[in-house]
């Protein structure tokens, strides 16, 4: 049986896959593809009298096969459905990474989920408090409670919209500027960043709109989005690109943040890197630009 | 005796001159005494050379028990001529102990299966065999061995007389009443000849089977009227809808473009991508799939491809038409784009099978080749490939050019998923080595990359490159550790086929595999 590591509750987060547990061909070696997460979906994609079938096919994926740095995360059903408990428990025993909470909409669903998981993981035998979460915001009601969402567990490490369900509420659709979700992902994002949590984007369903998709992309990335959900592993590229830092970002970053190793080690706390004024409070952003940098394959030093 | 490829070839099977396969070019520099025809003075002048039948024309070319008929695929899966002339030897003529000479044979061809069976039909030479043919072959019921050439090993093969035609038949398209045949025009279109050209050169009689007759003269011609006997006119030489597909598409399945753009990397990472490239690749998923995204490296360093060869199909000939490659040149055609377009886009030529990969001629293309991007059947840890038998030891695949474009190409590639349901493509050993490793260079998979340690250079500019590679050795074991390591199969002494390689030597031989006993 596999046994994966701890989950890392801060990790690089550009693209998450969403792929329907019940497909073996699809989630066998889903990590061959590159990206940082997978999101083995028990929801919409699987017919609701297969509900039970999906669940075997992902217990038997999460503890035979080895994923290996490729995060795993579960879409679990909503808790308005009777599949919910049933779906933490397999999630659990598998030893997923994390679990993905559909259609939240309070503090209290993060609760709910959070009971279960913390029995299941009771049940199993799992340390107390391994299993990681998100939510996603799907609704109106969703997008108004971001901040007591994001803030509502030390499991929780993101939050991601989803846009289908959203646009619908909102009764509009899909607009190539993107104002037709603006406000909500720029609330969902200050929320996010106001909990400290991670915050993804929704998916882009029309494949062979390679344009509209990088527009869509170069937004997410100027608005603060840590990564994006996809549905195609074709789409990984062009995130994992759109998300990479420019070389003169990572060659500043890497300067400020050796400036700073240096002179705090001789006592001073302000200075000036490439004319620039830095201190303390510039270093997390720095570091996080080296590490992005690395995982893009960008840059190899020691700094991070 | 063991060969080259670590392969115990049966004495018995090295007489006359016969050799094991000693590693590549072996042969470079030896000369060879070509084979001529022996053919009939056609000095009278007349107005056709059309007979009423095929039985007509076989005894016009004097059939008789124990000739060698050859046969070329165009037509491919919707090939109807092959089963036409060996039924009217064998069920109208009474003919027997044929040996059938095919630069591939398929599906198509089953019910030639029938006259194996009644040992009619006691050879077969082909660079392709699969269907019925594969299966009773593979069962022992052909009374020699079957041998398999590459399309390059084939003409040297005619050339040097190692085969002797008595008969050519030329399944043409189009052809005028005296036999010069050409691939277009028809309503059974299959673009180029070139495999049919040799054949007709070496053959002492040589017979045009067509179902479109065109005025005199059929220029310019694939195969000429002066060395054609007679022409028979029949109905239908092939199923149109089975000799070339709708315009091939380029996969949409992820896996395969993922492949393939691993084979762009590797490609735009070496010297040889530079202005004026020469490339061929087949039309397997990822293999065609490269040539998408070759097109965007091409487009970002600003380059043009200077050549192509192959089998062509429609995104070559779209590379073509928008001027991104200099010259496409084929023997054969996989799709209407490419049947449409050979002698009518400025720039796309035909050729024969010798010129394209015969090892033994002066000139021949894939020596000039750039880089070829092949599939495989199986791949083992020294590299051989084999694209010729099934899992389960039956004959059922087609060396084709593999052997040719990878022994003559600076870089050759291969692609394929590391798994094929339950199988490991790469393995320990292959089941029959149809291409030896000393020729493979890279392997691409959805699992990983790996270089031949016989090519640091290669090696070097991965790693410059920045592009991930493993050893071979850890991709046969990741294969085996998903779907388990397969028990070896089980052989009897006889053998069924022997695997020429390329410039004559024996590479490896196909046995009769026993039957399962549960």
């Amino acid at each position: 049986m596999i046994r994966r590591p701890k989950p890392e509750r801060f990790r690089l987060r550009r693209t998450m896959m969403f792929m329907n547990a019940q497909k073996p061909g699809l989630i066998k070696d889903a990590y061959i593809y590159g990206c940082d997460s997978i999101m083995l979906d028990l929801e919409d994609a699987v017919a609701e009298n297969q509900k039970d079938a999906a669940r075997f096919s992902l217990y038997h994926a999460l503890t035979t096969i080895d994923y290996g740095s490729t995060e795993v995360i579960v879409r679990i059903n909503g808790l308005d459905t009777p599949h919910w408990q049933e779906d933490i428990r397999v999630c659990v025993a598998g030893g997923a990474d994390g679990i993905r909470i559909a259609k939240c909409e309070s503090a209290q669903d993060v609760h709910t989920v959070e009971a279960a998981v913390e029995a299941a993981e009771k049940e199993f035998g799992v340390e107390v408090g391994r299993t990681l979460l998100m939510a996603a915001l799907e609704s109106p009601k969703g997008i108004l409670n971001a901040y007591e969402i994001c803030s509502a567990s030390d499991r929780m490490f993101g939050v991601a919209i989803s846009g289908g369900d959203f646009r619908k509420c909102m009764q509009t659709t899909f607009q190539r500027d993107g104002v037709d979700m603006l406000a909500a992902r720029g609330q969902m994002l200050i929320a996010a960043r106001a909990a400290g949590i991670q915050c993804f984007d929704t998916v882009f369903t029309d494949l062979d709109d390679e344009e509209g998709f990088r527009a869509e992309v170069l937004q997410n990335k100027a608005m603060g989005f840590d990564g994006k959900s996809l549905i195609n592993p074709k789409q990984i590229r062009l995130v994992h690109e759109v998300f990479c830092p420019t070389e003169k970002e990572v060659r500043q970053a890497e300067a400020v943040v050796r400036a700073f190793v240096e002179q705090s080690a001789a006592g001073v706390g302000v200075f000036t890197v490439n004319g620039k004024m830095i201190d303390v409070a510039f270093i997390p952003g720095a570091q996080r630009t080296l590490r992005l940098a690395k995982a893009c394959g960008m840059y190899e030093g020691d700094l991070v | 005796m063991i060969n080259a490829v670590g392969r115990d070839i049966p004495e018995e099977l090295l007489v006359n001159g016969k050799e094991v396969y000693q590693g590549k070019f072996y042969m470079d520099g030896k000369y060879m005494q070509k084979a001529a025809p022996k053919t009939r003075r056609y000095e009278k002048p007349a107005e056709s050379k059309i007979v009423a039948t095929l039985v007509d024309a076989l005894k016009q070319c004097g059939a008789k028990d124990g000739m060698t008929f050859s046969f070329h695929h165009h037509l491919r899966n919707g090939d109807y001529v092959a089963n036409m002339v060996m039924k009217a030897a064998i069920e109208e003529l009474g003919l027997k102990d044929l040996t059938i000479a095919a630069t591939s044979l398929g599906e198509a061809h089953d019910p030639i299966a029938d006259y194996i069976e009644e040992g009619k039909v006691i050879g077969i030479q082909t660079s392709g065999i699969r269907g019925r043919m594969g299966e009773v072959v593979s069962a022992g019921k052909l009374k020699t061995p079957a041998i398999i050439r590459s399309h390059g090993g084939r003409p040297r093969a005619i050339e040097a007389g190692e085969v002797h035609i008595d008969i050519a038949f030329v399944a043409a398209p189009t052809s005028d009443c005296v036999g010069n045949c050409r691939g277009i025009g028809g309503k059974s279109n299959c673009g180029s000849l070139g495999y049919a050209m040799t054949d007709a050169k070496y053959a002492d009689h040589v017979v045009v089977v067509t179902d479109c007759l065109v005025d005199f003269p059929n220029f310019p011609a694939s195969v000429e009227a002066i060395d054609v006997d007679a022409v028979v006119v029949v109905d239908s030489i092939g199923n149109p809808k089975k000799i070339a597909s709708a315009a091939a598409r380029i996969s949409q399945n992820p896996r395969d473009l993922m492949m393939a753009e691993n084979v762009a990397k590797v490609i735009a990472s070496t010297p040889y991508f530079k202005e004026g490239f020469s490339f061929q690749t087949g039309v397997g998923g990822p293999s065609l799939a490269a040539n998408l995204f070759l097109e965007k490296y091409m487009d970002a360093r600003n380059i043009k491809m200077g050549w192509a060869i192959g089998g062509i199909c429609g995104p070559m000939v779209e590379l073509l038409k928008k001027g991104k490659v200099g010259k496409v040149i084929d023997v054969q055609d996989f799709d209407l784009d490419a049947v449409n377009s050979i002698n009518q886009t400025p720039g796309h030529y035909e050729m024969s099978a010798s010129q394209y990969a015969n090892p033994a001629n002066k000139g021949a293309f894939v020596n000039k080749l750039d880089f070829v991007v092949l599939a495989a059947l199986e791949i083992d840890t020294g590299f051989n490939v084999n694209v010729l038998t099934g899992s389960d030891g039956v004959l059922r695949g087609a060396p084709g050019g593999h052997p040719d474009t990878a022994a003559g190409s600076k870089v050759c590639i291969i692609v394929t998923p590391l798994t094929r349901g339950r199988m490991a493509t790469v393995c320990e050993k292959v089941v029959t080595v149809t291409t030896p490793g000393d020729c493979v260079d890279v392997l691409v998979t959805d699992y990983g990359i790996a270089v031949n340690p016989l090519r640091p250079d290669l090696i070097e500019c991965l790693d410059n490159a920045g592009i991930p590679h493993v050893t071979i050795e850890s991709l046969k074991e990741k294969a085996y550790s998903l779907v388990g390591r397969p028990d070896d199969l089980q052989w009897e002494d006889k053998v069924v086929a022997v695997l020429e390689a390329r410039d004559g030597t024996i590479l490896d031989v196909v046995r009769k595999i026993k039957p399962l006993e549960l």
